[in-house]
């Protein structure tokens, strides 16, 4: 479309529009890490993209390989370091699954309550950076990236409290969770929940209601059903696309049957669709976490004791894949194991690289402003990127 | 003593200069502090008490800062590029009266000479943006020279209300015309002719959400992205002395300039808080808005911006022609 | 023309201002060039290119019609001076110069000059 508007305007005579190529990333202020997109610019509009990753590469898979399975759940949290929760819930599942071994229903209670607080602290990091690439650090957009971590915050404490850290947990372990949950910690719980609750209701009313935020997120980065079908995406962005598929609903995984929840769908496709499928999973996720604090049952947090070496778990000869549902979409992990008392082989899906694949079919033909809108609302986070 | 007229108003002017950078660097603080308050944060703060040297450390950094100018920029352009920015952004206050008889110099065509000296910005903007060799900051210099002069006719048609009514271009005219009631207060024609002031003055001051030749998400910051030391400290100082002249318009257009109770001398002190509330206002609208696509922009100035103001102008002229009832 | 002498000043104080200012920061900064740290920023890779590129022409349709609507602006700042003594008729005038440069741009408008391509 792109092209034959321009074939156009130079059949009009006044000669031809050279074409710009420019860098974008890896050092720019909306790339959410280090991403590298080489554009193809005519004047504003986008024809060409070209993605270039691989700058935050740490060898994850052979980390995996390396570190055994009492050691390397904490180092899962550093592939998707926004959402730490759910990557460590996809490998400790993972061997579960390999190892045939049981997790304690509080365990599973207690892994929902972490995955579902990460999911909304990760959506406050995603709102507020997406604002912020539309609105820019000089604009409005600050100022909901600054509520937005404001409410972060609140979860971030929470954690820090359970796990002791705030950003890479290491709270999961195979059989279990590692921490049981402090005196008074629900009650901490139940507060911040009910004040993000009141929040968000803040931020709709402050980004639904604004004109210059509607014009610039409806109808733009559209993903039809079928691209988003054929790409793979998964997570917030397929749902925004009319496709109802949520791992939590799909193939439930700790418990997730026991809860009470709708899995949002919008099916606009455009970023506005995806904004709006992420708001519905805040107040869904806050839902899932009421039920979970009101229905925790008492026992063991871990099916096996304590860690006294790490080379301690042992996993029968055999191979599997767990996915769950991160914040971002479907993390998938895949283990061989050979008996060990490490994994033969790992193999991370990350929710975000998926997700990423389907930039160079919604950017061509877009203005420059429009990329950094439609990479916030695929919101990917580069360490789950490059792994 | 008494100095001779030259050297009078060259010492006026020096004051003036000085007052001007003064209220810049100061204006800084009170936007950081205000947007500070909006995003529940507290602001400058270390700086002396509660902040208020933060303007002269930061000066003094900036001062301090090597300048890069970069190998494959064009020297003269990328040199030259803060000052021809500079002074058309402050030479405007030349024209504004503070009070009665205090303004440097009181043209009969202050209005025009105020639109006319402001709009030359983009030459120091466009030297820049293209003087860099930057990606960035050419296709933001591209977006503002199609935004300044598409909001530029939004803006005249816009401050051509005022002057319908008081039937002056001369800025202390303007004023005096609006004893009984002020230009904003008239029904109608004043508040319609007030916002549209305001909403070409955020585009023309490339302020959120027209801030697209700054728009640090997309050009990382523009025109001015290969800009350090002193010199992005001048384009800087240029884009506040604009806003603030502008606001000061503002104020004196539809507010009523130094018009307000108490003794003539508060004048310039009402004129000062007129022009803050807006310039507030407008910094309200900025630290609540997302930026808008430059294509929407364009769209909004020619399609929507430019009908209704000239519209609004005609109206305001049949109605004031009407009253008078001159004419053959 | 006297009373643009003081303007004429202040405009020479302010290119005073800026370019001792620059001076005095010349005096006070650093100054460690190397090839790396001068060449373009182009988010921390090497500019691929030069940005001096020709660019496309909605921009200029843009500004001619700029130069129309800014034709009306000249004619009309005299014209809103005199409206008071000229009165009813000075105002049709002006109407129907407004109607056909309206009718040019409702065509403008139409033919799609106005949408940024």
């Amino acid at each position: 479309m792109a092209d034959a508007e321009a074939r156009k305007v130079i059949e009009m005579g006044y000669g031809g529009n050279e074409r710009l190529a420019m860098n974008m990333g890896p050092q720019h202020p909306s790339a959410h890490g280090v991403f590298r997109a080489i554009l193809t610019l005519e004047g504003e509009t986008v024809v060409g993209v070209d993605a270039v990753i691989g700058y935050l590469h740490r060898c994850h898979e052979k980390l995996g390989e390396s570190l055994t399975y009492v050691q390397y759940p904490s180092i899962a949290s550093k592939t998707d370091y926004v959402a730490a929760m759910t990557a460590e819930l996809a490998y400790v599942a993972a061997v579960e699954k390999v190892g045939k071994i049981e997790v304690p229903k509080r365990a599973q209670y207690l892994r929902v309550l972490a995955a579902e607080l990460q999911r909304i602290a990760s959506h406050c990091l995603w709102l507020g950076t997406w604002c912020l690439d539309m609105g820019g650090a000089l604009g409005g957009g600050a100022t909901v990236f600054l509520y937005c971590i404001r409410e972060r915050e609140g979860v971030l404490d929470l954690f820090e409290a359970l796990t002791g850290a705030r950003l890479l947990y290491g709270f999961h372990q195979v059989g279990g969770v590692r921490y049981d949950v402090p005196a008074g910690w629900t009650q901490n719980v139940r507060e911040t929940l009910d004040l993000i609750d009141s929040r968000v209701d803040e931020y709709e009313a402050m980004l639904e209601g604004n004109a210059f935020f509607l014009v610039r997120t409806q109808g733009v980065g559209t993903i039809s059903r079928e691209l988003a079908m054929d790409v793979g995406i998964s997570g917030p962005l397929i749902r925004g696309s009319g496709v109802n598929y949520d791992v939590r609903r799909a193939e439930p995984y700790s418990s997730y049957e026991d809860f009470d929840f709708k899995v949002p769908v919008e099916t606009a496709g455009d970023c506005y669709a995806r904004y709006r499928v992420r708001m519905q999973e805040f107040r869904e996720s806050i839902k899932i976490c009421r039920q979970v604090l009101d229905g925790l049952p008492e026992g063991p947090i871990s099916s096996r004791p304590g860690v006294k070496s790490v080379g301690q778990v042992r996993v029968a000869k055999g191979e599997g894949y767990t996915r769950v549902e991160g914040a971002r979409g479907e993390i998938g992990a895949y283990i061989v194991a050979d008996g060990g008392p490490k994994p033969y082989r790992l193999k991370w899906r990350g929710a975000s690289f998926s997700n990423l694949s389907i930039l160079p079919h919604i950017l061509i033909g877009t203005k420059v402003a429009d990329v950094v809108a439609i990479m916030g609302s695929v919101d990917p986070v580069f360490g789950e990127v490059d792994r | 003593m008494t100095l001779p007229p030259i050297a009078q108003t060259a010492v006026a002017a020096f004051v003036l200069l000085n007052v001007v950078i003064g209220l810049v660097t100061y204006v800084t603080l009170l936007e950081r502090k205000f947007a500070a308050r909006m995003q529940s944060r507290i602001g400058p703060y270390y700086v002396g008490p509660h902040g208020l040297l933060q303007p002269i450390a930061d000066a003094l950094k900036l001062m301090m800062k090597e300048d890069v100018v970069p190998s494959s920029a064009d020297r003269w352009v990328y040199n030259l590029a803060p000052i021809a920015f500079l002074v058309p952004c402050v030479l405007i206050f030349a024209t504004l009266p503070f009070a009665p008889g205090l303004g440097l110099a009181d043209l009969n065509i202050g209005v025009l000479f105020f639109l006319a000296v402001s709009s030359l910005e983009i030459v120091g903007l466009f030297m820049g943006g293209w003087g860099s060799n930057n990606k960035y900051a050419m296709l933001s210099a591209m977006r503002g020279v199609n935004q300044i002069i598409s909001y530029d006719l939004p803006f005249v048609f816009a401050a051509l209300v005022p002057v319908v009514l008081a039937g002056s271009l001369q800025l202390s005219a303007i004023v005096t015309a609006q004893q009984g009631l002020w230009f904003a207060a008239y029904p109608v024609i004043g508040q319609l002719g007030f916002i549209a002031y305001l909403v070409a003055t955020l585009a023309a001051e490339n302020r959120v959400p027209f801030d697209i030749l700054e728009a640090e998400s997309e050009l990382v910051a523009g025109f001015r992205v290969e800009y350090s030391g002193m010199k992005f400290a001048l384009i800087q100082l240029g884009e506040y002395a604009h806003i603030i002249a502008t606001s000061y318009l503002g104020a004196l257009l539809f507010l009523g300039g130094w018009l307000g109770p108490g003794p003539a001398w508060l004048g310039a002190g009402w004129f000062t808080l007129k022009a803050m509330l807006v310039f507030l206002l407008l910094t309200w609208v900025r630290w609540s808005f997302v930026r808008i696509r430059v294509d929407q922009i364009l769209a909004i100035s020619w399609k929507l911006m430019l009908p209704a103001t000239v519209l609004l102008l005609l109206v305001t002229a049949f109605w004031v022609a009407w009253r008078s009832g001159g004419g053959a | 023309m006297s009373a643009y002498l003081p303007v004429a000043i202040f405009a020479a104080f302010i290119v005073a201002f800026a370019v001792v200012s620059l001076a005095v920061a010349w005096l006070l900064r650093p100054s460690r060039p190397d090839p790396v740290k001068l060449m373009n920023y182009e988010c921390g890779a090497e500019p691929i290119g030069s940005a001096w590129v020709q660019v496309p022409l909605g921009f200029y349709l843009v500004a001619l019609i700029f130069i129309v609507f800014d034709t009306l602006a000249v004619f009309m700042i005299p014209w809103a001076l005199v409206l008071r003594t000229a009165g009813l008729p000075a105002f049709w005038v002006m109407a129907g110069f407004v109607g056909i440069i309206g009718l040019g741009w409702l065509y403008a408008y139409r033919e799609g000059v106005l949408e940024w391509k």
